[in-house]
């Protein structure tokens, strides 16, 4: 009896460990092949496919890291997606707190909109943005086109409402009786924030300021819309080099390989929170 | 009790700023939609043209069919992922050791950049050095060309979605299975229906709240859906992969007509808040439900 429920245990454990290898097999294939092709001359590439890296051609990252117009984009991706993560955890965390703490009228409508904002397709907001970042807000030989401040505040449109749904559930969290007590200690609303609210939401705060980050590093639309020289970025890069004639494949592929770092480094951290991230809260883990 | 001035005074950066880049380009699209602009006409400027951009709209047989198709591909990719999803989620809801590595690795796509989604399958795909026409060829003798062939184009990009969004949906119904009550299973299985009974009768109607929600938010998502698709075929061949958002990009950037793109745009946009109307229905129903 014992031995037969082992065996049976063993069994089930077998059947999920062979579902589970072979989806991480479908899940990393892609992504391999791409390291694959970075990893190979021009020469090599049109061979028969071979999934093995038997040498490692390091010209296509040593030139694609030492292209100045490469490094640009990546700086700009990097200041971008950096200033907006700072920019969208602040404003989140302020209001997070007063959507939690106060009872607004009108709040329910408030996150209504916030998802339509969130989940409306971007080329919906591609012309109207591209006139506005051109032709209204313009001072002299100065527009909102072209620089990294637009970016920054564009992909707020996304990131915001993203990071005000998975804040609420952590400052809801908090029971409201520390802020009472503080209060009859004499602490002020400032003081209730620095001393109470921001240590206690403190991871909470780095998970959705990694989240914009990856989000705003990742975005390709906007970026390639709404820059043309100074301001463009990394994944724009990565699009160049489809368009120009003659594509460089390895190089491309080492590009996109870099582009993956980011990511891959945070991914334990975050995964839990990506899908209440993407649900808007509806599903909770 | 606080005063609310200080609510609204934590709140109003937020909402400026969405009101700047959410609403006023709403705004924005609501009145240009009234007038024909085209960058390129002989007539510069714009002409109050009344609905006649919407009349065009309504007999445009090429963005009615994009919208279709967009449908149809979103249709595919979300029931394939549904039912992946779903099997891979119940594994996922018992424990066994090394779970939290084979959820990592799972997670992987839905933090790639989209482009570079493209792009990988791009490279998997490209005819003369790409694995997937090359075995294809040697193993099945199946002629494979994402570059000619619209219905095979149309499948690579639907294959691309359920492998870029699949954990997505796993990790929904995960979720969704790990707070399931007790009781009912039980009693289901006391009154000895059978494990498809349990799943149709018990856990289907249990799970319809999480399954909704995945379902709306996929389909809107599926609306969004532009820079993977652009990389892997750039909407082509022909018109095959041309989804709704590499249409309105095409009609509003290199067409330049955009009183036009703009009543486009404000139909797609009725059609997200019309799908996240009964995404934010579904989860009323859902909380409703926990209580």
């Amino acid at each position: 009896m014992r031995t037969s429920k082992t065996a049976r245990k063993a069994g089930k454990y077998a059947t999920t460990y062979g579902v589970w290898v072979l989806a991480s097999i479908i899940t990393l294939l892609p992504i391999y092949w791409m390291i694959v092709i970075s990893a190979r001359s021009r020469v090599e590439l049109f061979d028969r496919p071979n999934f093995i890296i038997q040498s490692f051609f390091e010209e296509n990252y040593i030139n694609t890291i030492n292209d100045p117009s490469l490094q640009k984009y990546m700086v700009n991706s990097i200041v971008v997606a950096t200033s907006n993560a700072v920019l969208v955890t602040a404003l989140a965390l302020l209001a997070t707190y007063a959507l939690s703490r106060w009872r607004l009228p009108g709040a329910d409508n408030i996150f209504f909109w916030t998802i339509t904002n969130r989940m409306a397709p971007p080329a919906v907001f591609l012309l109207p943005l591209f006139l506005l970042f051109t032709k209204t807000f313009r001072y002299g030989d100065w527009m909102l086109f072209d620089t990294r401040i637009g970016l920054i505040l564009l992909y707020c449109v996304f990131n915001l409402p993203f990071s005000i749904w998975v804040l609420q559930g952590m400052i809801d969290g908090i029971p409201i009786e520390l802020d009472e007590a503080a209060m009859v200690d004499g602490a002020g609303t400032g003081m209730i924030l620095r001393r109470i609210i921001i240590p206690l939401a403190a991871p909470g705060m780095a998970i959705t300021a990694i989240l914009s980050w990856i989000f705003a590093w990742n975005e390709y639309l906007f970026a390639a819309t709404l820059t043309s020289v100074e301001a463009r970025t990394i994944t724009t890069g990565l699009a160049e080099f489809v368009t120009v004639t003659g594509t460089n494949w390895g190089e491309m592929a080492a590009v996109a390989t870099l582009t993956l770092i980011p990511s891959l480094a945070f991914i334990s951290f975050v995964q839990r929170y990506i899908v209440m991230g993407l649900t808007f809260g509806a599903v909770k883990e | 009790m606080r005063q609310n001035r200080t609510a609204w005074f934590f709140l109003s950066p937020s909402l400026i700023i969405l009101f700047i880049v959410g609403l006023v380009p709403f705004f924005y699209i609501l009145y240009v939609g009234f007038f024909d602009w085209n960058a390129f006409s002989l007539q510069k400027g714009m002409h109050y043209a009344g609905l006649e951009n919407y009349r065009r709209l309504v007999f445009d047989q090429p963005f009615i069919n994009s919208l279709l198709l967009t449908f149809r591909f979103a249709v595919y990719a979300i029931l394939v992922q549904l039912v992946i999803g779903y099997a891979l989620a119940n594994l996922l809801a018992t424990d066994f050791p090394g779970k939290w590595f084979f959820r990592v690795i799972h997670t992987i796509p839905l933090m790639v950049a989209p482009l570079a989604v493209g792009a990988t399958w791009r490279l998997l795909t490209i005819p003369g050095f790409g694995p997937v026409p090359f075995y294809l060829d040697r193993w099945f003798d199946f002629e494979y060309s994402i570059s000619a062939n619209a219905s095979q184009a149309f499948w690579t990009t639907v294959i691309m979605d359920v492998w870029h969004w699949t954990p997505f949906v796993t990790l929904t119904m995960l979720a969704g299975l790990t707070a399931l009550p007790r009781e009912p299973l039980e009693q289901a299985l006391v009154d000895g229906a059978n494990r498809l009974q349990v799943f149709w009768y018990v856990k289907v109607p249990l799970l319809r709240p999480i399954i909704l929600s995945t379902v709306f938010i996929r389909l809107m998502d599926a609306l969004r859906t532009v820079d993977e698709v652009w990389m892997l075929t750039g909407g082509g061949p022909a018109a095959a992969t041309r989804y709704t958002g590499l249409y309105i990009w095409r009609i509003v950037f290199p067409k330049t007509d955009y009183g036009y793109g703009s009543a486009m745009s404000l139909l797609t946009l009725y059609f997200t808040i019309l799908i996240s109307w009964l995404l934010y229905t579904a989860i009323g129903q859902q909380r409703r439900g926990e209580r």
